[in-house]
């Protein structure tokens, strides 16, 4: 980590410069435009000549080919190939004048003079230019042969790309690992967890009887269908998409998105093919009879951190949220960093600002939903209940043979009784604490999203310019952004109105004049009972709110609201209720009219119990003596799209509305009622996209300067010109976008999977940057490799499992990580590959590893995140302290830590300090520090404590009987080899010493070998607490011997 | 190829375990590095990533102690003296005041509402302070007050972010990373960036003080006034200081067969990390033990119980993190955020800081610290000169707000910007936050523009593409 130097001490060096180095070869006669030019005029040149029109200098673009030989808005030609001294910038980059030269002083970008001489010859040799080559399409080039210097042919496409390059170093490639150092290496890879001593001593003995490749052949087989496979490759893509159990910013509430979580590990699983793998997570909604699964999988999208502090305006933070997405998808997917073009056209890659937002577009018509997710069990069952309500259906219109006349009777008559609702079009529309800033839709009804609001009110102020006003309706609406589809905006999306007040203020006058209301009719409210558990509030100690009907709503106290919660399975659709005033109302013009919805049904544990209406429309009329229709109101609704144009969904709303009404048909209502009664419950739920109605599509604008509140001109979708083309004819969705996203024709798809990868196994990408493939993005080293691995992915059905197979069956990868001095001097950040991989485990593998060892890992795979034991003075310092913070006191605590609760403002102290990300922003890689505070976490942290606890009594167990077995086999569970002479000599020192201590009561046994949760009793009879202690001293040095926590 | 900062910063950090192989070979009694350091021998390697750095040019400061008042402190009950706000309590802003203007929570056509508390001028300078800051306003002639900060934020966890990171989108740097980015630890034994924090947790939480895309070794520690000061700390229950010790040589000497097994500088850097953690376990309980600290001291700082964990106490702690190198150290009191109850809230938040703030500022200056020590107080934005609620509230203001500064380079009894009568709007010299820093990166001896980290391709700044030094300010 160090200090990256500033920029301007150390001017780049190009690809082919330290390729050549590395290589130990000269540089070639012709200059690589690709390895040797681009990435100098991209680091030196493109800032102010590049593709971003707005800030270009001097009119001058020199990143693409015509424009750069025809020279800006002075006549002299940028470029004459073949004559760098009638070359304008050959002119300019060589000057000496201060004014003249480029690029300017003042930039800092100064090129080296042999920077210079090879733009000199490459403009000498015709200036030819190449696209980047990260937006070639990757294409398979035959595999170099092997050479007589290394005569064992290579059978592997890794292995003949990485010999190339050995060969053309002077270097050789390292012996292979020792079997037992290999057999953990594909362990840690492929489960991200050790093997245990049995397993090792397996592997050896099978690669000795039927040979290596063999061996590896069948471990890996076994590995991957493990379950811990899915797991351990996971965390991989949780980090790129910045997974967290918690919303973030101020109210940083906790949220449900495990099951997207379990979605991944299971894709994983099964080995589903990555293109489908990403289509699914963009727009598996919209994949036609999407299912429960592909639901879930669009949570991908919806991982980001979502504001819900007091006084925000939604759109800013979903616009901010949008940005978020675009950024995971360019780092995740495309290997680009589209956030650079959020505010501007892209500094250095094709991407314009208009083509930014034209992404953008496929991914903003949507809602921010949230879904139940039913285990399978679940699911039958409703699916049954489902089919339970149409046979009732059915037997009910066999029965009641005259249905469709008295329905249609009963359909013209509500239409009959019609009356004309003027909705109200506020001039302020807000809370009045403040906490909420509500907005008006096209349809007029209001939608209020941010801050949960548990006591409050939403107000509205208009001037509606109606005579002889005398009623009022109130519309409780679903919507695609609350809970469900709301209308409210509880964790069920249900809501309860304590309050509904009506005031005017005449227009020569600033006082507000209450409206005396009277008889409120609902189509549906719940009947009269005390709030439940769930809703308690500290201000309400005596229990003393009810909910009911909704008269409720107009008996001047907050105590009692009116609540129409249809159960589990209708509670999500929507509700009506008319409240007449007592004398009719004239509302002259410049008559102010203020209705405030009071809501004070919620409880109050920092908004995670809130229960306000989220979507309503409020009007008037002036009909006389107007009511509710007593019929579900979502019937009404259904009944204003024509008969012919209804869906099936609606027909069979309004025929159960209608049977419902109709006293003959009581049988079948009480049927129905008891088959709803049985709704199944859920799992859980997860957050995610939804595309929008079509009356409710929303547009794309440019936003200037990235500001979410200054929208330019609209933008239709569409993708970058410099990309793979947009397939002819196909629609401009978002399942085309994710299709084009993963299509074969992609450039960078495949490229940045594989590449994913090898950078999980080998600890650095083929491309060091794997978020950002861009201009300034030199050619690797093993491009062709990466290519190759691209091209055979996408040919192998994008099947990461067959990636995995050809890495792990190289010998590249199977060499000993052990380097001589000389190689490591030559190539110490081993970008040659002529050694196999050594690097510290990632955080979840630290700990997995400790626990593993120890004999304590739970084996449990997918569910809810747990909580982590965490000190009480991390707990204690949150903005609002987590109250469910319950870690677990069994063994559900040593789950893996891919299920440790993410609390995005409370980064889990075991997991950063080994640098896992915390989930703010999409994590494409993550550092990797020696830090003291690791350190002291892997020796103090509590579960660690417990790990070496628990060593300590496996070893006693499993060991044999005497010292020297005993530290052998603890060798063996943590290094996965047995210990040396030397090692066991040290250890034997340690015991002896800790033992003597401990005879003489310096160190109390007990304290050292037990926890709070394990016991005396525990103990085996053939062991005292002394032996314990004693070795538990050594087992907590063992898990944090380098070797334990490292990948060797 | 090595196309950015972030590839030549993992070069370094292989290099910089050379570097540790070189340069800390000695301490580490027992380990036969000979070998390896022979082949070294060549390598001119920059280093470890906290070794200290030459600035950009001289500096004026050295280091930084920020005394974050989360929640948004009102400048107008503080430091922004308006008379005119007083006349006109109860009427309605200026309209032409409000066009485009947007607050947190309030109608900004709400009812001004007068200061709460009176102001005096003081000290030489005559800077006016509010009787609620009589400590602050005794040291007026060693402070640089800024009354024209700005932002764009209106609520508080972008706003925190904002302020700590120059953005507020999350996942950037925080100023304390840059600044030990840019110029290294000065502290053997402790880390270079120390967070202490009283009241409540902040809402932009630990993206307050995070390393954002830097390495993590940038990222600020904090020292926690209840439990272990650094989270860890202590051994499990049972073992002693020599258990300890006998554990680490143990594995000490186990890592050290590795080494020599695998060649891999790695495993020099681990052994490394675990006497820095043997350290940091005498030295952190060092550091926060005030027992020695004379009885006068601690009166000053107004420490009745040396082990209460509170504001005062910090800053007494900020000094002695000072005192043994720590570069940056960063307090957050998260308390400020009067929409309501604003008359007493406030008071009582000036009760629990003025004193240990002015203190602090004191004591640094009588050690002969405050000159090369850069001093910040102040919040995420300002409050309303409309009312919130009843009588006694203000919402969130992002037009103007009131910072000050102390110490290293800057003018002393000087005061910058101004804001109108209605303390609403600043009249002259704003002072954006991007200013604000781009001006204490300045007093470091940092160059904003070129203090850089290439992530994503691009080269990010503390200041983001913004930021002018604010040389009216520099003495």
């Amino acid at each position: 980590m160090t200090v990256p130097p500033r920029p301007p001490s150390h001017p780049a060096i190009t690809a082919g410069v330290v390729l050549a180095l590395l290589l130990g070869v000269h540089a070639k006669a012709t200059v690589d435009f690709t390895r040797e030019v681009q990435p100098i005029i991209a680091e030196h040149c493109f800032h102010c000549h590049g593709p971003d029109d707005k800030d270009r200098k001097a009119g001058y673009r020199i990143d693409l080919r015509d424009p750069a030989l025809k020279g800006g808005r002075s006549d002299l030609p940028g470029i004459v190939p073949g004559k760098p001294e009638a070359s304008e910038i050959i002119a300019r980059i060589f000057s000496a004048d201060s004014e003249e030269v480029m690029p300017p002083p003042k930039e800092n970008k100064k090129l080296t003079a042999a920077q210079k001489e090879t733009l000199k010859r490459w403009v000498q040799e015709g200036a030819p230019y190449a696209q980047h080559w990260a937006f070639v399409p990757p294409a398979k080039s035959p595999l170099p042969a092997s050479t007589a210097a290394n005569p064992t042919a290579a059978p592997n496409a890794i292995d003949a790309f990485v010999a190339a390059g050995l060969r053309a170093a002077n270097l050789s490639p390292s012996a292979p690992a020792d079997p037992a150092v290999l057999c953990r290496r594909i362990h840690l890879d492929l489960i991200g967890l050790p093997p245990s001593p049995k397993e090792v001593a397996e592997f050896v003995a099978g690669a000795a009887a039927s040979g290596l490749p063999a061996a590896v052949e069948s471990l890996s087989r076994r590995l991957m269908s493990d379950p811990r496979f899915g797991e351990r490759w996971a965390r991989v893509w949780l980090d790129v998409a910045r997974y967290a159990d918690s919303n973030g910013f101020e109210k940083d509430l906790p949220r449900e998105q495990w099951a997207w979580r379990d979605w991944v590990i299971n894709a994983f699983n099964r080995d589903q093919p990555y293109d489908q793998f990403i289509i699914d997570q963009l727009a598996g909604d919209l994949i036609p009879g999407a299912t429960q699964d592909q639901i879930i999988a669009t949570g991908f999208l919806r991982n980001g951190m979502v504001n819900e502090e007091g006084a925000i305006i939604p759109e800013q933070f979903r616009i901010e949220g949008m940005f978020d997405r675009m950024d995971c998808v360019g780092k995740a997917v495309m290997g680009l960093s589209l956030q650079c073009a959020q505010c501007h056209t892209h500094k250095f890659d094709p991407i314009t600002h208009d083509e930014y937002f034209g992404l953008y577009g496929f991914l903003n018509n949507t809602y921010e939903a949230q879904s139940w997710v039913r285990t399978p069990e679940q699911r039958q069952e409703l699916d049954r209940l489902h089919s339970d309500l149409r046979g009732v259906d059915e037997r009910s219109k066999k029965a009641l043979t005259e249905w469709r006349e008295q329905l249609s009777a009963w359909e013209a008559g509500i239409v009959d009784r019609r009356i004309k609702w003027t909705p109200l079009e506020p001039y302020e529309l807000a809370s009045t604490s403040g906490l909420n800033h509500p907005v008006q839709l096209p349809d007029k009804s209001i939608l209020t999203l941010g801050h949960p609001t548990t006591r409050g009110d939403i107000f509205v102020l208009a001037k509606p310019e109606l005579n002889g006003v005398t009623g009022l309706q109130l519309e409780a609406l679903t919507h695609g952004d609350l809970e469900f589809g709301g209308p409210g905006r509880s964790k069920y999306g249900t809501w309860a109105l304590s309050e509904l007040e009506v005031s005017t203020q005449a227009p020569d006058s600033d006082k507000w004049e209450k409206v005396a209301l009277r008889h409120a009719t609902a189509d549906f409210a719940e009947a009269v009972r005390g709030l439940e558990e769930e809703w308690k509030a500290g201000f309400d100690k005596e229990r003393k709110r009810i909910v009911g009907p909704a008269d409720f709503m107009i008996d001047g106290s907050n105590d009692t609201a009116w609540r129409a919660d249809r159960g589990p399975g209708r509670r999500n659709s929507p509700s009506v209720a008319v409240v007449q005033f007592v004398e009719p109302l004239n509302l002259p013009a410049g008559t102010k009219l203020k209705v405030l919805l009071r809501m004070h049904h919620s409880g109050d544990d920092n908004g995670r119990h809130n229960t306000a209406l989220g979507c309503c429309r409020i009007s008037l009329t002036n009909a006389s003596a107007p009511k509710a229709e007593p019929v579900d109101y979502g019937a009404v609704l259904a009944l204003s799209t024509p008969a012919d144009q209804r869906t099936e969904e609606q027909r069979t709303t309004i025929f159960r509305a209608w049977r419902a009404n109709f006293s003959e048909a009581k049988k079948f209502n009480a049927e129905a009622e008891v088959l709803w009664k049985k709704y199944p419950g859920a799992a859980t739920s997860v957050l995610h996209l939804a595309e929008r109605d079509r009356v409710q599509t929303r547009p794309t604008r440019l936003l200037d300067r990235g500001s979410w509140d200054k929208p330019r001109h609209e933008v239709p979708p569409h993708v970058p010109a410099a990309l793979n083309p947009w397939p002819e004819g196909a629609p401009k969705d978002r399942l085309q976008f994710a299709r084009w996203l993963v299509s074969p024709q992609s450039p960078l798809a495949a490229r940045v999977a594989v590449n994913r990868v090898w950078q999980a196994v080998f600890g650095t990408g083929l491309v060091e940057t794997p978020e950002d493939f861009g201009t300034r993005t030199p050619v690797p080293e093993h491009h062709q490799l990466l290519d190759w691995l691209a091209v055979d992915f996408m040919a192998n059905c994008w099947s990461h499992k067959h990636l995995l197979r050809t890495i792990i069956s190289s010998r590249t990868y199977q060499q000993t990580s052990a380097g001589a001095p000389a190689l490591l001097e030559r190539d110490p950040a081993n970008r040659l590959l002529a050694r196999g991989p050594r690097f510290r485990g990632e955080a979840e593998v630290v700990r997995d590893t400790a626990l593993s060892i120890a004999g304590l890992l739970h084996p449990k795979v997918g569910g809810p995140s747990i909580f982590p034991p965490v000190p009480e003075n991390v707990l204690a310092y949150n903005y609002v302290r987590p109250t469910y913070w319950n870690p677990p006191q069994d063994a559900e605590r040593y789950r893996r830590s891919l299920y440790l609760f993410r609390k995005r403002s409370m980064p889990d102290p075991m997991l950063s300090a080994f640098d896992a990300p915390n989930g703010d922003f999409a994590c494409a890689r993550r550092p990797r520090s020696n830090t003291p505070l690791a350190a002291l976490t892997s020796l103090n942290e509590p579960v660690f404590v417990e790990a070496a606890q628990a060593l300590a009594l496996r070893i006693w167990r499993e060991g044999g009987s005497t010292d020297e077995s005993r530290a052998d086999y603890a060798y063996r569970l943590c290094t996965s080899r047995g210990a040396r002479p030397a090692e066991i000599a040290a250890l034997r020192r340690l015991l002896d010493d800790k033992r003597a201590r401990i005879r003489s009561g310096e160190l109390q046994a007990n304290e050292i070998a037990f926890s709070s949760l394990t016991k005396i009793s525990d103990l085996p009879s053939d062991a005292t607490p002394a032996d314990l202690a004693a070795w538990a001293i050594v087992a907590r040095v063992l898990l944090n011997l380098d070797e334990t926590l490292t990948k060797s | 190829m090595i196309p950015s900062a972030e590839l030549r910063a993992a070069r370094a950090r292989l290099l910089s375990r050379r570097w540790f192989l070189q340069d800390c070979g000695v301490g580490m009694a027992g380990l036969a590095l000979s070998s390896l350091l022979a082949r070294d021998a060549q390598a001119k390697a920059p280093a470890n990533p906290l070794a200290v750095r030459a600035p950009h040019f001289k500096p004026k400061a050295k280091r930084v102690i920020y005394m974050f008042m989360a929640g948004a402190p009102s400048h107008l009950e503080l430091f922004d003296h308006k008379p005119e706000l007083q006349k006109r309590d109860g009427q309605l802003p200026p309209a032409e005041l409000l066009k485009d203007y947007r607050a947190a929570f309030i109608n900004p056509n709400s009812a001004l509402l007068g200061p709460k508390y009176n102001f005096a001028p003081h000290g030489q300078s005559g800077i006016p302070f509010s009787e609620l800051i009589p400590n602050i306003a005794s040291i007026a002639d060693d402070l640089c007050v800024i009354r024209s900060m700005q932002t764009e934020a209106v609520n508080h966890a972008p706003g925190q972010i904002m302020m700590n990171t120059g953005s507020q989108q999350f996942g950037r740097p925080s100023f304390g990373s840059w600044t030990l980015y840019g110029l290294g630890s000065e502290s053997e034994k402790l880390p270079g960036y120390v967070v202490l924090t009283s009241a409540k947790g902040t809402s932009g939480g630990a993206s307050n003080y995070g390393c954002g895309f830097l390495p993590t070794v940038y990222g600020g520690i904090p020292f926690r006034g209840t439990g272990d000061p650094v989270l860890y700390l202590s051994n499990p229950a049972g073992f002693d200081a020599r258990a300890q010790r006998a554990s680490l040589d143990t594995l000490n000497e186990l890592n050290e067969l590795a080494r020599v097994d695998t060649g891999d500088p790695e495993v020099a850097a681990r052994i490394q990390s675990y006497e820095m953690a043997y350290q940091l376990q005498t030295s952190a309980p060092e550091l926060m033990d005030l027992s020695s600290e004379p009885a006068h001291v601690l009166e000053a700082y107004g420490i009745t119980d040396v082990k209460q964990s509170n504001y005062a106490r910090n800053c007494l702690l900020a000094r002695r993190l000072i005192e043994r190198g720590v570069r940056f150290v960063q307090l957050f009191h998260e308390a400020w955020d009067q929409h309501g109850d604003l008359t007493k809230a406030i008071k009582k938040n000036c009760e629990d800081t003025d004193r240990a703030s002015a203190a602090l500022v004191k004591d640094l200056k009588q050690r002969g610290l405050l000159d090369d020590t850069l001093v910040v107080w102040g919040g995420e934005f300002g409050r309303t000169p409309m009312v919130q609620g009843g009588n006694d509230g203000r919402d969130h203001h992002n037009r103007c707000f009131t910072m000050w500064l102390a110490g290293g380079g800057l003018k002393k009894g000087h005061v910058h910007g101004e804001t109108d009568e209605l303390g609403f709007n600043v009249v002259r010299d704003p002072v954006h936050v991007h200013d604000l820093n781009a001006t204490l990166l300045h007093l470091l001896g940092l160059e904003h523009t070129q203090l850089t980290y290439r992530f994503q391709g691009r080269d990010f700044r503390l200041t983001d593409v913004h930021g002018h030094v604010v040389n009216d300010i520099i003495a």
